[in-house]
């Protein structure tokens, strides 16, 4: 019994990991009782599992996962989005209209619109597919897609959103991150919205480092405090309430632990803040409304808008 | 038109070769990895004078779906000469030389390859010469594994890849221009380090038994020297995006989350 | 990295580069009338080609290699040798390029490009001749783009430039009907240089040098060759079926006629750098 590499490691393919009682878990293959390594990545020991956490890699689709598509084509009653990855995803009308609908469904989504679904099946003979029919899953308004690497996004999300929910805060804007590697942003401003995509990209780039979030965070508290001093208006804190309407910041992602574990579609985690540094706990009254009204968006055959 | 002229010997009286080297020396190899922004994983490598970059996407939809396989990914690989790459000027048009070794190349990988993780799907390689001094397909096939694992792409291993000669009746590792072309032979093989089996065997030339043999066992042995520059510079690649240029040295043991969603806010240090 | 697999836009890019544009903003942070960072390195391939340039305009990055061969000049151009450009949609740059022979893209590409040198008699022609209506030079700048996040054009441009500019190759005379080497090495004959410049048209706005996204909205583009004394020498409206008002056309003259300076300074560099 022996292991061959130091905790979280950056291991490569074909490196010997384990030799033993020891049990191949996910980036691993075992072969005459060795365990050797199938990715580059950080190997771990959990107990006497060895698994090895991807750096990079395309998107493979995953049941319960919050993906954000691009329609390319309707075809009857489906259409068939683009996740990105290797598999072209549908969408069937019954899991994104409610009864009755119009036999063109394009009237509700057309191609080129960006929807945010989830991933109702996928078995690698067919599929995936996807449905809208789950709490925030509607067609993305305005704002602009970032693609960062698929294998990146549980350290974007950070543990329970940690990650995530600090930049929003920080740089008040509201975020759709999909497991597939998509971020939809929408901010306020264009600087904002620079820090953001400065964020993501640093995260991509260190994602296995430690302590990442505390130096987003440093970063973000000092860049947001420049812009802030230089920005005219709207942006300042006094007229902040004005400057976000009724506009909420919104982030969702799916299943924050990131793990194998395939949540159902109302486990879709999301959290909401308010626009302010100071978080508050008890959630505002404006807050409800636009939830239900996402909702009735989704299930309301109003998504085409 | 750079003109060139037969050397008057490939194994100097010393036992050099034409470059100055010992039988069972490499070239000087450099191998860098994530060249490319626009592919999904890439690599470049500088072999003596060849050069060449490899860039891999994938797995993705494959078109047209006809060439789909239902139990594994279909591993495509297009190995092009620039056409200022030799010292004629190449023809723009894929020859057949170009379409064979593109041939060779993916059988030499895919044993390496877990594809059936991927159904239906294409992986990517694409191999551009940009300089040809000897041994391409080999080196490509030493910048292709790396862009493959560059890709996220599950291997068993990394395939390297050497070419074994003989120069004036002496083997001789990793071929150069001259002795490619005026040697007696040559032997381009590549192996999966772990169980050193190989995966690429081609030979033309004049060999006894006993001189393929040891020719091959002498490619082994460079193919594992090989192998450990690889893992450098597929390391090297990941581990220097730290901001500090090391890698995260953290004492602390708090790991009860999941390292997908936590890699440890532990320990280091600031940056920007 | 960036996933163009499906190539439908989404509106929502659509919408988002429109609006930036509206407030005179682009994502980078440039102007309307900005290059991204250019390197330029000459000399890449110095072993096999006679001149060679790595070009790296932001994300988008070309190589380019010359070769000098020796052949029969054409009969209606006895003492003249031939210049020829070509490029390739290399599947290496881009999740967008398909493998196959070129398509119509590659071939614009390379005939703009070619049109660039060629209009602005980049290279005398006369220059080339070995021996009147029996041998000439032929000179090949090949393009191979290796990653490309728009604007290919002016980054093959650039770099088909500077191979030429830093070509060196053996010259040759007839003796006796045998083609020998007279052992002195050579420059191109070079009198002029044309860059091309390249402005597109999204909405009501004019932007240069696009990345690949602004050139997933544009309406058209226009590249213009701009020699070294403000000369136009070559132009092409292309990338889409969008009309262009004079007005226009001539405010991105005025463009490219800016950076035009700002380009040849950077290629001269380059040249220098290695000399």
């Amino acid at each position: 019994m022996a292991v061959y590499f130091q905790k979280r490691e950056v291991v490569v393919p074909g490196q010997l990991l384990a030799e033993g009682r020891y049990r191949p878990s996910y980036g691993t293959y075992d072969e005459n009782g060795k365990i050797y390594s199938t990715l580059v990545g950080l190997a771990e020991l959990r107990g006497n599992t060895v698994k090895v956490v991807a750096l990079e890699g395309a998107y493979i689709p995953k049941e319960g996962d919050l993906v954000i598509g691009i329609i390319t084509t309707v075809a009857g009653n489906n259409w068939k989005v683009d996740i990105g990855g290797p598999y072209g995803a549908s969408l069937h009308a019954n899991n994104a209209l409610r009864r009755p609908y119009s036999d063109d469904i394009s009237e509700y989504m057309d191609i080129g619109d960006v929807i945010s679904a989830e991933v109702i099946a996928f078995d690698r003979q067919s599929g995936p597919f996807l449905s809208m029919k789950g709490r925030g899953l509607r067609v993305l308004d305005k704002g602009m897609l970032f693609d960062v690497s698929p294998a990146k996004i549980p350290r974007i999300i950070g543990r329970r959103g940690s990650m995530i929910n600090m930049i929003t805060d920080h740089l008040r804007i509201q975020t759709v991150v999909g497991q597939n590697g998509r971020i939809w942003i929408k901010a306020p401003d264009t600087a904002s919205l620079r820090l953001a995509i400065k964020a993501f990209k640093t995260i991509e780039a260190q994602a296995h480092t430690s302590n990442l979030t505390e130096r987003i965070n440093t970063m973000l508290a000092a860049e947001v405090a420049e812009i802030r001093s230089t920005a005219p208006t709207k942006t300042g804190k006094e007229t902040e309430d004005e400057a976000i309407g009724e506009e909420a910041v919104e982030t969702e992602q799916s299943d924050p632990t990131g793990d194998e574990t395939s949540e159902a579609g109302d486990e879709v985690q999301e959290s909401e803040q308010e626009m302010e540094d100071n978080l508050d706990e008890s959630e505002p009254a404006a807050l409800d409304d636009i939830e239900d009204e996402i909702d009735d968006k989704t299930e309301n055959e109003e998504v085409n808008e | 038109m750079s003109p060139e002229t037969k050397p008057d010997f490939l194994i100097s009286p010393e036992g050099l070769r034409v470059d100055g080297r010992r039988p069972d020396e490499l070239r000087p190899v450099e191998l860098k990895v994530g060249v490319l922004k626009q592919a999904d994983g890439s690599a470049s490598i500088r072999q003596g004078k060849t050069y060449i970059i490899a860039g891999v996407y994938g797995p993705r939809e494959l078109h047209p779906r006809h060439l789909a396989l239902n139990d594994r990914a279909y591993l495509r690989v297009v190995y092009r000469m620039a056409t200022f790459s030799v010292p004629d000027r190449k023809r723009p048009a894929p020859s057949r030389r170009e379409k064979e070794i593109s041939m060779v190349i993916a059988n030499a990988l895919s044993p390496a390859l877990f594809l059936e993780e991927f159904p239906r799907a294409v992986v990517d390689v694409f191999i551009q010469v940009i300089q040809a001094d000897g041994g391409t397909r080999c080196a490509s096939i030493n910048a292709a594994s790396l862009a493959l694992a560059d890709a996220g792409i599950p291997m068993r291993s990394l395939v390297p890849s050497v070419a074994v000669g003989k120069a004036d009746g002496v083997l001789v590792v990793d071929l150069g221009d001259e002795e490619d072309k005026y040697g007696q032979g040559d032997v381009p093989m590549a192996i999966l380090p772990p169980t050193e089996e190989i995966t690429l065997l081609q030979q033309d030339g004049f060999f006894t038994r006993d001189e393929l043999l040891e020719a091959m066992q002498m490619g082994i042995n460079s193919c594992k020297y090989l192998h450990e520059l690889q893992k450098e510079a597929l390391k090297k690649a990941y581990v220097k995006k730290t901001p500090d240029g090391e890698e995260g040295d953290d004492d602390e043991d708090e790991f009860d989350d999941d390292l997908e969603t936590d890699l440890g806010e532990t320990d280091m240090m600031e940056d920007e | 990295m960036g996933d163009f697999s499906s190539q439908t836009i989404s509106h929502i890019d659509r919408e988002f580069i429109a609006e930036l544009l509206g407030k005179g903003e682009r994502l980078d942070g440039r102007a309307f009338n900005e290059y991204r960072d250019i390197q330029i390195e000459a000399n890449v391939v110095p072993a096999k080609a006679e001149g060679s340039a790595l070009v790296q305009l932001g994300d988008t990055s070309v190589v380019a290699g010359v070769k000098v061969l020796v052949g029969e000049p054409y009969p209606d151009s006895p003492d003249e040798g031939v210049i020829m450009v070509t490029a390739e949609m290399s599947p290496i740059a881009s999740p967008l390029f398909e493998l196959g022979p070129p398509k119509e893209d590659a071939i614009e590409l390379a005939r703009i490009v070619d049109r660039g040198v060629r209009e602005s008699q980049m290279v005398d022609a006369k220059g080339l001749c070995i021996e009147e209506g029996k041998k000439v030079y032929m000179v090949f700048a090949d393009v191979y783009p290796l990653e490309y996040d728009g604007n290919l054009i002016d980054a093959s441009s650039i770099a088909v430039n500077v191979a030429l500019l830093t070509t060196k190759f053996p010259e040759m005379k007839l003796e006796e009907k045998e083609l020998v080497a007279t052992g002195e090495i050579k420059s191109l004959p070079v009198t002029n240089i044309a860059v091309e410049h390249t402005v597109v048209k999204i909405g009501k706005h004019l932007i240069l040098d696009p990345v690949l996204k602004e050139e997933f909205v544009q309406d058209c583009r226009l590249t213009m060759a701009i020699d070294e004394k403000d000369n136009f020498t070559a132009l092409q409206k292309g990338g889409g079926t969008g009309a262009m008002s004079l007005g226009l056309i001539e405010e991105a003259m005025n463009m490219a006629l800016d950076a035009g300076k700002i380009i040849r300074e950077k290629i001269d560099e380059s040249v220098k750098a290695i000399k």
